[in-house]
């Protein structure tokens, strides 16, 4: 089985994020692997452990587009487990929308599947910076693959896959059929961290850099150039100033409702 | 005029407030026309006269709810090709978006997602990387496609009512063929409470709650509100995944979003950042949400919630 999982690197959550430039892209330092990706990581990596894992020919290839920094999140990838990792990187690419990013990522799983295509295209509910949440969407349209997205339980059975997905007035359960892409929700699993063993193997395990001619892609349909949307302005938002606080004497819930009823809330 | 596409899926017996907000916007941008799937229903037929749909169009196929965002899509695109809207919008759900983005590549369109409004022009303001900037963008191809959150706009009536027929829209032969189909829906039970993305307040509980959500669930009762949670209560267990908000959940921008034993940390900020009004309750004067919350209460929630809740029963029964 082969399963091919899409990691990003992203701005760590944790910190103040910024966008940069004028294009205003998002600044990439202090970036991180995204933390919904790891989900997908951990999916891919049970999937090929119930089959025999990596000795019984299964493949985990961890598959990141980004500026240079972006293999650490490739790294980190094959220290968790992933089998192989592959960078595409190219200079094209900066500023690329959603759109543009799910040509690219098209064209490199296709690239990938040369040989032997994959069965599955495993992804995060979402990336953690532009959070748009159309990339799986728009790379299962133009992959022709059935989108089983937002997953929150996924089995395989032979060449069906059975998964959950969690509205907000219903559950539905879900069946395609393979090869498929699928995108998890931080519900699906809990994620492993590398280990000392790991994080040793990791060393020995090949990363491949694609370019944009590799993948046979031209420039001009991906980046800003090819992008099909454009931010005109952006504007940091005034910071929220603190407002009254007060100690609760034994009233603190009465002065909330006047508060409310002031603000005509009520 | 310039057509404008509507999507509303499966409305049931009434439309939702947030498809008469879509219509609303789509009359500021030019002539509403609706993309109709599910059973038309005579009140929402009128309902869509009353917000000014010119022409409506609905899918050849009845069964596409029996299938995941692929041929709804295709539906949708038929539909935009049919009409020959510029600007198609729809909802700012999980599913909206998904079927927006499938839309774009279908027609070469720009898709933009959490916008919160949309000038004459075509332009779409919203708010990126958690509510720390406001941006203006723009879609760059002939179609642009924009995913609306709720509570943009104040639904408004058309000056004039239409009567609007309904057009068959056939779906292209391949439009289920290599979709994943449901094989079984459990619908969820009802809380009665308005649904947390559309919310015009939210209450929300933390690790201060410590196990018990009745006083946040009885606040939210007493103002109407929706419940929301941050993520160290959904993996905690105390209340459904569903109430999460934040990076991982949902993001809500409400008139008045109520923070009770919620830290603050960076990213549960993010969660409540776009709020209008933010109250804070927690017992650690040195939380970080008292830094952007409009009125701060550092106290017992236990204490505090329940004496809110029962003094707005009191007000309520005073009139």
């Amino acid at each position: 089985m082969k399963i091919i999982v899409l990691v990003k690197h992203v701005p760590d959550a944790q910190f103040d994020r910024h966008l940069s430039g004028g294009d205003n892209t998002t600044d990439r330092s202090e970036s991180i692997l995204s933390e919904l990706d790891e989900y997908a990581l951990e999916a891919a990596l049970q999937l090929i452990e119930a089959r025999g894992g990596e000795a019984a020919g299964n493949k985990v290839i961890a598959l990141s587009m980004g500026p240079a920094g972006a293999v650490n999140a490739v790294k980190k990838s094959l220290q968790i487990g992933a089998t192989e990792g592959v960078h595409l990187s190219d200079d094209a690419l900066a500023g690329s929308d959603a759109a543009a990013t799910s040509l690219a990522l098209a064209a490199a799983i296709r690239h990938l599947g040369t040989d032997v295509p994959a069965d599955l295209v495993l992804t995060g509910m979402a990336s953690t910076d532009g959070e748009t949440s159309l990339v799986p969407a728009q790379l299962a349209e133009r992959l022709g693959l059935p989108q089983v997205t937002f997953a929150s339980s996924l089995e395989l059975d032979g060449g069906k896959l059975t998964a959950r997905r969690d509205g907000d007035s219903h559950a539905d359960t879900v069946e395609a059929t393979l090869p498929a892409l699928v995108s998890v929700t931080d519900q699906i699993n809990e994620p492993r961290y590398p280990n000392f063993k790991g994080i040793m193997a990791a060393k020995k395990k090949t990363i491949t850099t694609l370019s944009l001619a590799d993948i046979g892609v031209d420039a001009s349909s991906v980046g800003l150039a090819g992008s099909w949307t454009a931010v005109e302005t952006a504007e940091v938002r005034p910071p929220r100033t603190a407002g009254t606080i007060i100690t609760d004497e034994g009233d603190a819930g009465i002065q909330l409702v006047e508060f409310l009823a002031a603000q005509k809330l009520l | 005029m310039a057509k404008v596409l509507v999507f509303i899926d499966t409305p049931g017996a009434a439309l939702k407030k947030s498809s008469l907000e879509l219509l609303t916007i789509a009359r500021s941008l030019g002539e509403p026309v609706v993309a109709f799937n599910g059973e038309l229903q005579d009140d929402v037929a009128a309902g869509l006269g009353a917000y000014g749909a010119a022409e409506l169009y609905v899918p050849a196929a009845a069964d596409l709810n029996d299938y995941l965002i692929g041929p709804k899509a295709a539906f949708l695109a038929a539909a935009a090709e049919t009409s020959g809207a510029t600007v198609v919008l729809a909802e700012n759900s999980a599913e909206g978006k998904e079927i927006a983005a499938r839309l774009g590549i279908k027609l070469g369109a720009g898709v933009i997602t959490d916008v919160v409004a949309v000038d004459p022009d075509g332009t779409a303001h919203k708010s990126v990387l958690a509510g720390s900037y406001t941006t203006t963008a723009k879609a760059t191809t002939p179609v642009a496609v924009l995913t609306v959150k709720s509570n943009s706009v104040e639904p408004e009536q058309a000056a004039a009512a239409t009567a609007p027929q309904p057009v068959t829209v056939e779906l292209p032969a391949d439009a289920t063929a290599g979709a994943a189909r449901v094989t079984a829906r459990n619908e969820k039970a009802a809380s009665g409470r308005p649904e947390l993305s559309e919310a015009r307040i939210v209450v929300a509980g933390g690790r201060g709650m410590d196990g018990n959500f009745g006083p946040v669930e009885d606040l939210a009762d007493a103002l109407g509100a929706a419940v929301g949670a941050s993520r160290a209560a959904t993996d905690a267990g105390w209340i459904g995944h569903d109430a999460q908000i934040g990076q991982t959940g949902k993001t809500v921008s409400p008139q008045l979003y109520i923070s009770a034993g919620i830290s603050g940390a960076i990213q549960q900020k993010a969660g409540m950042q776009t709020a209008k009004v933010i109250v804070a309750v927690n017992k650690d004067a040195e939380s970080p949400v008292f830094e952007i919350a409009d009125f701060g209460i550092v106290g017992d929630l236990f204490q505090v919630l329940p004496q809110a809740t029962e003094e707005i029963k009191k007000r309520r029964a005073g009139h």
